[in-house]
């Protein structure tokens, strides 16, 4: 009898880096987005590359991604597929949920549809201290300054204002060098002595030192009353240790972040080189919130509701600059693929970069068209497998309405009093997709002045 | 015949229990709290409410509703 393997017989994209002995892990380190893209060109709705010592199945297109993202966590394993974020949590901090029961637990607490209006109403009151000291003019780096803002919004809305109040630019400088310990080199060894690993080992023991101090802080002040506790009391009052409660602090934050400053910038790009599209979102926030009867709209009531023109370049943005560019799971059971069965230990993927770009669901998809998401295109519920800058299904990302809700307050505030020029050329604002954690490269400068009204 | 009408399906193996839904078209939509899953209280709204119906699939974070317009029943 002749036993065929199921996974050999799926097509391998072709090598544009030579194999280091890793298979196409040289590329992803050096142009994921490529590789990614060169499996569906070559290979269709199912394709694979090697990373490490494993087969990474890539598939695309609204049917296979239907059947990828509707498969239960049974079948297809999320936690096991991101080797790389272990080191980043903390290596035994060992979590009681899984991370489909923590994503629930985010969102039947923090993320509750009940809490949004709080959520705005912080998050407002934080942009607006970030861009206090702005004057009448002047330049800031994209990542820096988006990086820090969500470090401080998601912290106040996830762990608690007192928390909040404790931080400053060294925690999010930190943080950052945590996300840029995200090498694909993790698929061969986490703990690899490469200068990757080394800055996050580093960041993370200078946050819990951080997060140490805010300790002693607390202890030394003694208990407050209820109303003033937050998370972080709670933690220390059932004796975790610092290292402990960074990790889940570190957990906590983390999908919100990177994926939310790093949109921000990029959709304030978009604006800025799309001037008729940044025009029309101007002129809309200008209605919204004009001097009424009873003075101004608050930015944190409007946040959570339509604003229409603003929401389609967001979701553009979010089309064109996925935060996340592929998505993995270990199969655990067996799965049907796009006709192929693939068998426990293999690797499947879908790729929102690739998949948010297929000409067929997307008409000129290297185009920035925020029309596409205005009656009666609707181009995101038309295709909602394809569609998937949060991903799909029921893990499609739980935090997307407090995304947009956040990214709806920054720009309402920011647009509002200041106006954006590019101060480097169009075409140097880019991606570093050197880590898994993709973030702008640095320079990405951007001159404001203070709007005359 | 009265023409074509409204239909309102929820897909319960995607819905994450945000229950904005509720907020936008609350006669439409209601909440089976043992499930944490969605119940579609009118499978047929009322063409008034479209405005209201529109904006629960539009802003359903889970992407688990959808809104088409039928002959049949």
């Amino acid at each position: 009898m002749t036993v065929t393997d199921p996974v050999a017989a799926i097509r391998e994209v072709s090598y544009a880096v030579p194999d280091d002995g890793h298979g196409h892990l040289a590329e992803m380190r050096v142009d994921p987005i490529g590789l990614f893209t060169r499996v569906r060109e070559e290979c269709g709705d199912i394709g694979r590359f090697r990373l490490a010592d494993r087969d990474v199945v890539l598939v695309s297109g609204a049917e296979a991604n239907e059947q990828f993202f509707r498969a239960p966590d049974s079948t297809l394993d999320q936690a096991a597929a991101y080797p790389f974020m272990t080191p980043i949590f903390g290596q035994g901090v060992v979590f009681d949920a899984s991370p489909e029961e923590r994503q629930q637990m985010l969102k039947n607490q923090a993320l509750r549809g009940d809490m949004m209006r709080g959520h705005a109403a912080t998050i407002e009151a934080e942009i607006r201290r970030m861009v206090e000291p702005w004057g009448e003019e002047g330049e800031i780096d994209l990542l820096d300054w988006f990086a820090e803002l969500t470090i401080y919004t998601t912290s106040s809305c996830l762990i608690g204002r007192p928390f909040r109040e404790e931080l400053d630019a060294r925690f999010a400088r930190e943080y950052h060098d945590l996300e840029r310990g995200t090498d694909a080199l993790a698929y061969v060894d986490p703990y690899l002595d490469i200068e990757s690993f080394r800055v996050r080992d580093r960041a993370r023991e200078n946050l819990v030192a951080l997060v140490q101090g805010i300790i002693d802080r607390r202890r030394e002040r003694g208990t407050v009353p209820r109303e003033e506790r937050d998370l972080l009391d709670v933690l220390i009052s059932i004796d975790m240790s610092a290292d402990y409660i960074t990790g889940v602090f570190i957990s906590m934050m983390f999908a919100g972040h990177h994926t939310s400053s790093g949109t921000a910038a990029w959709a304030l790009i978009e604006l800025m080189r799309h001037p008729e599209v940044m025009a029309g979102v101007v002129a809309e926030l200008d209605e919204l919130y004009a001097d009424g009867p009873d003075g101004p709209a608050e930015v944190s009531f409007q946040a959570l509701r339509s604003i229409p023109l603003l929401e389609a370049a967001l979701k553009e943005t979010l089309r064109l600059h996925p935060p996340l560019i592929i998505l993995l799971r270990l199969v655990a059971e067996e799965i049907e693929l796009a006709g192929h069965t693939i068998p426990p230990g293999v690797m499947v993927a879908a790729s929102p970069k690739v998949s948010n770009r297929i000409a067929a669901d997307f008409p000129d998809p290297e185009r920035f068209d925020p029309a596409r998401y205005l009656d009666p295109r609707q181009e995101d519920l038309q295709n909602r497998w394809t569609w998937i800058p949060f991903g799909a299904g029921k893990h499609r990302c739980v935090g997307n309405a407090f995304a947009m809700m956040q990214l709806k307050a920054i720009f309402s505030v920011i647009l509002r009093d200041y106006e954006f020029e590019m101060a480097q050329p169009s075409q140097d604002y880019r991606d570093d997709v050197s880590k898994m954690v993709i973030q702008l490269a640095q320079p990405c400068r951007v001159r404001y002045r203070r709007r005359v009204r | 015949m009265s023409g074509p009408r409204l239909r309102v399906t929820a897909d319960l193996d995607l819905c994450q229990g945000h229950q904005l839904c509720q907020g936008e078209a609350p006669t439409v939509f209601g909440f089976d709290a043992a499930a944490d899953v969605v119940t579609v209280l009118e499978e047929h709204p009322d063409p008034a409410l479209r405005p209201q119906v529109t904006a629960a699939v539009r802003y359903c974070p889970a992407f688990a509703l959808t809104l088409e317009e039928t002959t049949d029943d």
